[in-house]
């Protein structure tokens, strides 16, 4: 009787697979679109972007590439971009390895205080500090700073990345580490030549959160950094589209080059980064 | 997590949903927790005293430096008269309650935090609807259609939101847009040059579908993520009792995934109440600060009005509002972490 039910669910055609998966083309094609579009108009020479009802079919150009990275100091805000990020990213890392080994490995007085305030800091408000933020940096001469859009960044990422590492360091088996200590290695070898080994899928998918974190911040580099030297590539893309007013294939050949690292990093990220992520970094 | 478990989507998640959708809870330390009470583990978790606190000082000094004294900085600014004169001769005058009760006794704060508090509403519902519904409905295709639709949304999610609102603002651009085109092709009078920022709601609404489109992945995926986990043997016996699609969902899908949709909402509205970027750089909170909502405005009143203890005092008001959700997301998890 069992088995017979089964066939008569599964077997025949429904027609209900068929509104099932025009409906799921249709909503892929929702998410698809703007990405499309984006990456279309990118392309597109100028004269077919200004039309009343929109071009399909063209000729792709890179133009609108040229003209986007044309702008004045497009490579100082490249370059601020990849500082900040990458050096926020390493220094959270190192910072949050050793923090999380402590959280994973020991117990020790105000552990629980610790994973609290971590859990807490993740959630920070950062967009709602910008105005303290400008006080302080002002006040500290530290206004236009990359150093400290680095720091900031930083700490941002940090207790996420805390979290996560402190998730694979757990994930490690106690025995491994001592077998390592029973062979003569001291606690340091063992961290260094057992754990850190097993802990690479995880450096590597926080940092890439990390990085899309650092990547994508707008709020603390608006109000802190004013000077064109110091911004980075979020600036740039809000700036340059009120700097060129319609010129929308220019802008959105400049929102494709800022998103493009963050959707390859997704692609990637997707084949590679394994265990128990969290999501607070993702959107911040 | 979610990319994980996706990119992984016919392979049972080892990890339960609930637990990557939120920070997962204190609980696999238990595991290390018992090593530790045995002979060997008592030796192996002593080391001299010191070594944890090492290990942890430059985690919690920087977090002390760089988040706990803007904090407080913060607090002490909105106690502070500063204006334009006193920021230049830097010279921050103690204004006791004086921003707070010039908040409270101004219709413009209630107006920005009404429009805040129904932004977060619409804005979450809307994302917890479609996006447990497409969730459901990944659940549901075949694998190729699956792994489409999952694309889809991957790349939606993979955006970067500055990027997105450049792209949003195209899509609805009055003379050229697209959604204009779209408009005008299904029939619609009225959309030559339809302006879509005319007004601060027609501007959030924009916000909105921008937000919307840009958080349902997270949502969908994680739920798709949480059905592979409910035993299929269970839809099966509700199947055969005779139970149609929403009484499964309401006796089974819903009891089953409840704390996975409980802090998914949490993060939500926390994530949308803060929802600074997409908001400001939209329209910046225009026209006429018709679509401000809480941090925004925070931010036009400090930088462009020059009143910095004022928006200090917004920004307290809102992370005390923050704070108070929160408290309500971490009870959950400590809650959810008793059950286990």
């Amino acid at each position: 009787m069992k088995p017979a039910q089964k066939l008569r669910t599964r077997r025949p055609v429904r027609p209900g697979a068929v509104v099932k998966n025009a409906g799921a083309l249709l909503v892929s094609l929702v998410f698809v679109f703007p990405v499309y579009w984006m990456f279309s108009s990118a392309l597109k020479p100028s004269g077919e972007i200004l039309t009343k009802d929109p071009v399909f079919v063209f000729t792709p150009t890179l133009d609108n590439f040229t003209k986007a990275t044309g702008v004045d100091q497009f490579w100082t805000y490249v370059t601020n971009s990849v500082l900040v990020t990458v050096g926020a990213v390493l220094l959270a890392l190192l910072v949050a390895l050793a923090a999380s080994f402590a959280i994973a490995r020991m117990r020790f007085k105000g552990r629980k205080g610790l994973v609290l305030a971590v859990m807490m800091a993740q959630m920070a408000p950062w967009e709602v500090m910008v105005i303290a933020m400008y006080m302080i940096a002002r006040d500290s001469e530290m206004l236009n700073s990359l150093p400290l859009l680095t720091a900031i960044y930083f700490v941002m990422v940090l207790p996420f990345t805390i979290w996560t590492l402190r998730g694979f360091i757990a994930a490690v088996p106690v025995t491994l580490e001592e077998a390592a200590q029973i062979d003569g290695c001291t606690r340091g070898q063992a961290f260094r030549k057992v754990i850190f080994p097993l802990l690479a899928p995880g450096l590597m998918s926080t940092s890439l959160f990390g990085f899309i974190t650092a990547w994508n911040e707008f709020a603390m580099v608006l109000i802190l950094n004013k000077d064109k030297s110091a911004q980075t590539l979020p600036l740039w893309l809000t700036e340059f589209q009120s700097a060129f007013g319609n010129d929308w294939g220019a802008t959105m050949a400049a929102s494709s080059l800022f998103a493009v690292p963050v959707l390859l990093i997704f692609i990637f990220l997707q084949r590679k980064a394994v265990g128990g992520m969290t999501a607070g970094a993702v959107k911040g | 997590m979610t990319v994980h478990s996706q990119g992984a989507a016919t392979s049972a998640p080892q990890d339960a949903p609930m637990k990557s959708a939120a920070a997962p809870p204190e609980a696999p330390v238990s595991g290390s927790d018992r090593g530790r009470t045995s002979p060997r583990g008592a030796r192996r978790s002593l080391p001299s005293g010191w070594l944890p606190y090492l290990l942890i000082g430059p985690a919690v000094l920087s977090l002390a430096v760089l988040l706990l004294y803007p904090l407080i900085k913060n607090v002490i600014l909105s106690f502070q008269d500063i204006n334009k004169i006193e920021f230049i001769q830097r010279k921050y005058p103690f204004a006791g309650f004086g921003n707070y009760t010039e908040l409270l006794g101004d219709a413009n704060f209630w107006t920005v935090v009404v429009r805040s508090f129904g932004f977060t509403l619409a804005n979450v519902a809307l994302i917890m609807v479609l996006g447990s519904l497409i969730g459901i409905l990944l659940n549901k295709l075949g694998t190729k259609m699956r792994l489409v639709l999952s694309m889809a949304l991957v790349m939606a999610w993979a955006m970067p939101i500055v990027a997105s609102v450049q792209v949003f603002k195209w899509l609805f651009d009055e003379q050229f847009g697209v959604m204009n085109w779209l408009m005008r092709t299904a029939g619609f009078a009225g959309y030559e040059q339809h302006n879509w920022m005319e007004t601060g709601l027609s501007t959030l609404v924009i916000v909105t579908i921008l937000v919307v489109w840009g958080s349902i992945p997270f949502v969908a995926l994680n739920m798709y993520a949480g059905l592979t986990t409910v035993g299929a043997e269970l839809y099966e016996a509700a199947r055969m009792d005779g139970a149609n699609g929403w009484q499964t969902f309401w006796k089974i899908v819903f009891p089953n995934l409840k704390p996975f949709f409980l802090v998914t909402t949490f993060l939500e509205v926390i994530w949308v109440f803060k929802a600074f970027t997409q908001v400001y750089a939209m329209n910046k909170g225009g026209p006429d600060r018709a679509s401000e909502i809480l941090p925004v405005f925070a931010y036009v009143e400090g930088q462009s009005q020059a009143h910095y203890g004022l928006a200090a005092a917004i920004s307290v008001l809102t992370i005390v509002i923050l704070v108070v959700v929160m408290s309500f997301y971490f009870r959950l998890i400590l809650k959810q972490e008793e059950e286990q």
